[in-house]
């Protein structure tokens, strides 16, 4: 039954579609939206999935509804989506941004206290094309191959985004663990 | 100076490097330069042991019981049969598909996957699936006939037990025709018949030695039941019709049943 196929081939990385929109979008609400109508495009488009593919084939998806949502009625609600240009590779502009030292403010001391929720502050402060290649990386482990399918790049940019990703997260973190 | 040149060209092969993505060579490359020059050893271990610490340290977000239950709950009522009652919020992102067949398959396979019933709530989920699948082009009748006749007579030999087939039509539920159905384990005779533009089905499976039982109510995805237990069969009646009609359905059903019985059973 093509059901029952659905619910074990594709259902079965309901967590992973979750995870990669929950950090795409930044909020739970949106982030269920946004699986929900991946689930119910996949469940359209299952014939074309492959049961060893499937994960990769699942989150393509959903970063397809989450981009989709994002430049359009949901912009505003998106963390990030509306001023980055996912041309800018090197994320100049935000360099000089979002990793500039932190200030020594009372919030910034406890979040030093917290390492995890450092590093997803860090993460979540990355633009859209570093975030997404350092999710399907780092917490779904996904091939260079499998997330250039995903983002529909080349797997050069895959290899040039995830290093200037780390580079920034690791620049970021030694700053804010300095001292 | 050559060894500075080679550094340009092997930084950035750093986290190709730690994710196995080098080809053999240059992954050979790679390590013969780090084996000869400790900055880029250096570097190399730093972003690996950073690496960890980001896998270690970032959270993984689960699928939460709130989009389990939002899957589970609002997808069955997508199913294209009444699309005025799709809730607003979902028509909004329907994107004027088709939806149909795969949806109502969907909806099925979402129950199954979601939903860890009990028996009770097992048998209502099968009834209801399979008066929704009945509900598909070409699923409602396996012998169309308004005619019991032809419909009783049908069901020889492909179950096991002659289900009373009584003509409601002078009731205003005139009948449509029957099927072979699968329910709570069992094959079932499975009897259509309609009230105005809505279908019933009325499922009756073999249950020997089970106790007579009065009509019990349970609702379900909008879809209203009654089941209720006869001299050894199982009868369950699942529609969209009001309760008042479902309950109107099964008592003249009931009564021209056992009215009929003594015809129906003569040679």
């Amino acid at each position: 039954m093509r059901a029952e196929r659905f619910e074990r081939v594709v259902l079965a990385h309901l967590d992973a579609a979750f995870n990669l929109a929950r950090w795409l979008t930044g909020r739970t609400s949106d982030a269920e939206d946004v699986v929900q109508e991946a689930i119910l495009r996949a469940f359209q488009a299952f014939d074309g999935c492959r049961e060893a593919t499937a994960r990769p084939w699942l989150l393509r998806i959903v970063r397809n509804v989450a981009y989709d949502w994002g430049t359009s009625v949901r912009a505003a609600k998106l963390s990030g989506f509306a001023d980055i240009d996912p041309d800018d590779a090197d994320g100049a502009a935000f360099v000089a941004d979002a990793f500039s030292e932190p200030a020594e403010t009372p919030e910034g001391l406890m979040i030093k206290a917290d390492d995890r929720r450092l590093m997803d502050d860090l993460i979540a402060d990355l633009p859209v094309v570093f975030r997404e290649v350092v999710v399907l990386r780092e917490l779904e482990e996904l091939s260079y191959k499998e997330i250039a399918e995903i983002a529909s790049v080349p797997i050069g940019t895959v290899m040039s985004r995830l290093a200037r990703a780390r580079g920034l997260l690791q620049k970021a973190w030694s700053v804010r663990n300095a001292g | 100076m050559q060894v500075k040149l080679d550094c340009e060209r092997i930084r950035p092969l750093i986290d190709a490097a730690l994710d196995g993505e080098l080809d053999a060579s240059g992954q050979m490359t790679f390590d013969s330069h780090l084996a000869a020059c400790p900055d880029c050893a250096a570097l190399h271990a730093e972003r690996r042991a950073f690496v960890h610490r980001l896998r270690a340290e970032a959270t993984r977000f689960a699928a939460p019981e709130s989009l389990r239950d939002r899957l589970a709950a609002e997808v069955p009522r997508l199913t294209g049969i009444k699309p005025a009652r799709t809730p607003r919020h979902w028509r909004t992102w329907l994107t004027g598909g088709a939806w149909g067949a795969s949806a109502l398959a969907l909806a099925a396979s979402l129950a199954l996957f979601l939903v860890l019933p009990g028996q009770q709530e097992m048998l209502t989920r099968d009834l209801v699936a399979a008066h929704v699948r009945s509900l598909m082009p070409e699923h409602l009748t396996d012998v169309p006939s308004s005619d019991r006749h032809t419909v009783k007579p049908w069901f020889n030999g492909k179950v096991s037990l002659s289900p009373s087939v009584p003509d409601l039509t002078d009731k205003g539920f005139p009948l449509i025709g029957g099927r072979l159905d699968y329910v709570d384990e069992h094959t079932a005779a499975a009897l259509v018949y309609r009230h105005h533009q809505h279908v019933i089905n009325l499922f009756v499976w073999a249950s020997p030695g089970r106790q007579d039982r009065t009509p019990n109510e349970a609702n379900r995805n909008g879809y209203n039941l009654m089941a209720w237990t006869r001299s050894g069969l199982r009868y369950a009646a699942v529609s969209d019709v009001a309760w008042t009609d479902l309950k109107e359905f099964q008592r003249l059903w009931t009564i021209a049943a056992a009215e009929g019985e003594p015809e129906n059973t003569a040679p």
